[in-house]
């Protein structure tokens, strides 16, 4: 499937791209444009203005996708809330991992253009997906 | 030689009177930003990218709660005017810079464990400051100092 979102991806559009690789689409292609216009009719987007996909009542666009692709998994709750205070920074959640990520996700959207960031960043999410769900598991953080 | 004037993204918006609770959503979320309010219904920030997106999120939450808004690009044709506005935002954060100087100050002799607890939030309350801050007031310095001064008597508080 084709996706499309806005040029210049930080965290919230980097966390999207790989909950849609890992849990939506095996074998998805990410197009950048500059304005909702430029969006290929044949490719679904997302993290823009006035899209399904985007911000909808204080939630960020990760959340949006848990809720229309009716991701359950807690962990990714989990990692959503975490998204959702790197991205709006609203202090709904407490998570103190926030700044931190955005702040690296940042750093690389200065050094990388949005294809590298997407293939840069989707082993830290994984190692975030893998450090909550053994949280979970353990009832406490691991080693 | 004419002054280079800076770009601003304006968010021009309209909601209705009733219900109030996006009302004041949308006023903490415009504080949040540190945006000037410019009129009612117009509010504007620095242009960059991170702002314009912002305003693009708020501009669908107005349309979401049945009002209509639309994101402007623009500059101020009069260098008197921007400075004039740039100051009025650097009052704004400025007020909130004093305010961290005061409370760092009023726990100076208090238990170290009120100081820890107060430096915690204070460092919090001065990123949440330095974040909304366009226009850096000389206050952000003290503000700075005063927080860091309250982190060094914590440490040395230490046994």
């Amino acid at each position: 499937m084709k996706w499309a979102t806005r040029r210049h991806c930080h965290v919230d559009r980097a966390a999207c791209a790989w909950l849609i690789r890992r849990f939506v689409d095996p074998a998805p292609t990410f197009v950048f444009v500059d304005d909702p216009d430029e969006v290929p009719a044949d490719a679904t987007p997302f993290d823009m203005q006035g899209v399904e996909l985007g911000h909808h009542d204080g939630d960020c666009s990760f959340e949006a996708f848990l809720r229309r692709y009716e991701l359950h998994d807690p962990i990714l709750w989990e990692i959503g809330k975490i998204i959702h205070e790197a991205d709006l920074a609203d202090e709904l959640y407490d998570a103190p991992e926030a700044p931190g990520l955005d702040v690296l996700l940042r750093g690389l959207s200065l050094t990388h253009d949005d294809d590298e960031l997407l293939m840069l960043s989707a082993p830290l999410f994984d190692g975030l997906y893998e450090f909550k769900k053994r949280a979970l598991l353990l009832g406490r953080e691991p080693s | 030689m004419a002054e280079k004037r800076a770009s601003w993204v304006l968010l021009a918006y309209r909601l209705p009177r009733e219900p109030s609770t996006p009302r004041s959503g949308l006023w903490r979320k415009l504080r949040r930003l540190g945006a000037a309010q410019l009129l009612d219904g117009l509010a504007a920030l620095p242009l960059d990218a991170r702002n314009r997106e912002q305003f693009e999120w708020l501009a669908d939450e107005v349309v979401e709660a049945g009002g209509d808004a639309t994101i402007w690009v623009g500059e101020l044709s009069s260098a008197a005017q921007e400075r004039e506005l740039a100051a009025r935002m650097a009052e704004a954060v400025a007020v909130d810079y004093l305010a961290v100087v005061a409370d760092a100050s009023a726990v100076r002799d208090e238990p170290p464990v009120h100081r820890r607890r107060t430096l915690a939030r204070l460092r919090r309350e001065l990123r949440r400051i330095k974040g909304r801050d366009y226009f850096p007031p000389p206050e952000r310095e003290l503000a700075q100092q005063a927080v860091d001064e309250l982190a060094t008597a914590v440490e040395e508080s230490v046994p």
